[in-house]
């Protein structure tokens, strides 16, 4: 799949995570569109991946979202690559639904290996999974995206440590540093300091990415990848900017868990090409 | 149960120590299962299956939240994980990593909690947790076992590999009579160890042999007392309690946990629905433990033998 295509179909992901955000008035746009990028690559391009869904992925890349809040996109994606049918994204966050506020196994919505929202958790899920695949000598990897926010909580960081303690080199995490939070910037709120010294001081290989130019996106997954199997988990500190792509949403902490109205829907739509039919 | 009798004990031995040659031997049974500690392996009497299955035995520190997590992901690929450390670390501490990542997820983890309760003794309330079955069954789908003796913890390990979901397994540390090693261990079924038709007692953990020996004196003074050892708290074996208590109109509980969302608690709810009777509680009432030998803080809390005694004739004199 081509740099090109892949845009492509961040696009139509953008469109559906502003139908699916605006259609129930309720959601998380903000971040969702900062990681579409993101999420298509490593889905169109990188992901090695059975449909029908396998909880136990043996042999299969697995991926966790732990920062859950993002699920617009997240369904996106998953519901784009088949894991269940795209109409059902009109579905998200109504009564009966499969496609939960924050994703969960509960409804047993094909793609999700784990319940996340309650925050600082998904690191070591992820760690578990990548630990339990070297048992087995599996040919897959484990990726974990997780907010910047998030790195705030204290497990985070003990998955950290450990994730170098047990050498898990088939472990790749990438933190959404968009720099915003509900209550503000990061530094406001709660300073990350120098996150590239603190993942290397945790003995973790760290590599960057502006997480909203698909051809750097594509070329540093796959160094992540290329540099896995080697002693040391891999982190990739990835720039983007909240609400990318939408012009009035774009850069700011105020779109992170509000739902554009009806005029403020089709202005974002207008902006963002249809490519693969909207459900 | 023709002869109640056999319930003798010749040998005290930690519950804690049935946990560690159960861990093992389901190790040994099934090599999909994983253990994880949070450094506390020799406490947990996890040296052996550290030992024997080195690639399938992770120790990750003092960080209890990470290591729940870290069984989550192992779940999610199959494996079966056994998570060790103390009752107090493997619930409060966690409480959001097993709701989410683990009940909530329907993984396949077992939480395997040692030192529970007051007769962890000398280190005092910090550390003796009374909430902690509470806290477990008001999560949807955890299944709560809390075994009576070192040979049921061990039965109850074994169990666990077979059975599929969440689950609790609350155990303790203090050297304990040792007298339920010929009776069948299933999850959810009851184990009644005495007939009687003056009245029930229901009673798990260490509290049943508390309980049995306060049939023993209560049977001297001519009253015929009916013991049924609740293993399972979550689910309760309901046809056992009731069939039990339509028999005998009266009930005590018997447990090492706070009154508020322990046995009790659930026994209660059911007889109120199904077949309301008097009944009393044998637990602590809305109170911290402290520092002491087993013993003592049990008569000192209320769940002496004298006191389940006490507890019988308050009901029957009602």
């Amino acid at each position: 799949m081509t740099n090109h295509e892949l845009r492509r179909i961040a696009s139509q992901v953008r469109r559906d995570i502003i139908r699916q955000v605006s259609a129930c008035q309720s959601g998380h746009p903000g971040g969702s569109l900062g990681c579409a990028d993101f999420f298509t690559a490593l889905f169109f391009k990188f992901l090695r991946k059975k449909i029908p869904f396998i909880m136990e992925g043996k042999d299969e890349d697995l991926f966790f979202l732990s920062n859950g809040h993002i699920s617009p996109v997240f369904y996106s994606v998953l519901a784009r690559s088949g894991y269940f049918p795209v109409q059902e994204l009109s579905s998200f966050r109504k009564i009966n639904s499969r496609l939960q506020g924050h994703p969960t196994t509960h409804e047993g919505l094909p793609g999700i290996r784990v319940s996340s929202g309650s925050l600082g958790q998904g690191l070591s899920v992820a760690l578990g999974a990548a630990l339990g695949k070297r048992i087995d000598h599996d040919k897959g990897l484990v990726f974990v995206l997780t907010g910047d926010g998030e790195l705030q909580e204290g497990q985070i960081w003990e998955a950290m440590m450990a994730s170098a303690h047990f050498k898990a080199d088939n472990l790749i995490a990438i933190v959404d540093w968009n720099g915003q939070q509900i209550d503000g910037p990061n530094d406001k709120v709660m300073s990350l300091g120098d996150l590239e010294e603190k993942w290397k001081s945790f003995g973790w290989q760290v590599l960057h990415m502006n997480g909203n130019d698909m051809d750097e996106v594509v070329s540093q997954i796959q160094k992540a990848i290329d540099l896995s199997r080697n002693t040391k988990p891999t982190v990739i500190l990835m720039k983007t900017i909240m609400g990318f792509g939408v012009d009035f949403m774009m850069g700011t902490h105020k779109w992170h868990g509000v739902a554009p109205n009806a005029e403020q829907t089709q202005i974002a739509l207008n902006q963002l090409e249809e490519t693969l039919g909207d459900y | 149960m023709a002869n109640w009798d056999i319930f003798e004990s010749t040998r005290k031995v930690a519950t804690r120590n049935g946990f560690g040659e159960g861990l093992l031997e389901a190790g040994r049974k099934n090599n999909q299962v994983v253990a994880l500690c949070a450094d506390l392996i020799g406490s947990l009497k996890m040296d052996a299956f550290e030992k024997e299955f080195q690639d399938r035995f992770f120790q990750v520190g003092i960080a209890e939240a990470n290591m729940m997590g870290i069984a989550a992901g192992l779940a999610t690929i199959g494996k079966i994980p056994f998570t060790g450390t103390f009752a107090n670390f493997s619930t409060g501490r966690v409480y959001d990593q097993i709701r989410q990542s683990i009940a909530y997820s329907n993984k396949n983890v077992k939480i395997c909690a040692s030192h529970a309760g007051l007769t962890l003794g000398e280190d005092g309330a910090t550390h003796q947790i009374l909430e902690d079955i509470g806290m477990m069954k008001m999560l949807p789908g955890m299944t709560v076992i809390n075994p009576a003796d070192a040979s049921q913890t061990k039965a109850a390990t074994l169990a666990l590999v077979d059975h599929h979901g969440p689950a609790y397994l609350r155990f303790g540390r203090p050297d304990w009579p040792v007298f339920l090693e010929n009776q069948k261990f299933e999850i959810g079924k009851a184990i009644r160890l005495k007939e009687g038709n003056d009245i029930s007692i229901f009673a798990t953990g260490h509290m049943l042999w508390q309980a049995l020996e306060a049939v023993r004196l209560l049977e001297k003074e001519g009253i015929d007392c009916e013991l049924i050892n609740i293993h399972t708290i979550k689910p309760l074996d309901i046809d056992a309690i009731l069939n039990s208590v339509r028999k005998t109109n009266k009930v005590v509980s018997c447990e090492e946990h706070q009154r508020n969302g322990g046995l009790g608690d659930g026994i209660a709810q059911l007889l109120a629905l199904y077949h309301p009777s008097p009944m009393e509680f044998v637990a602590v009432n809305d109170s911290f433990g402290e520092s002491g030998k087993p013993l003592e803080l049990l008569d000192k809390y209320g769940l002496g033998i004298l006191d389940v005694v006490n507890a019988v004739k308050k009901v029957i004199n009602r």
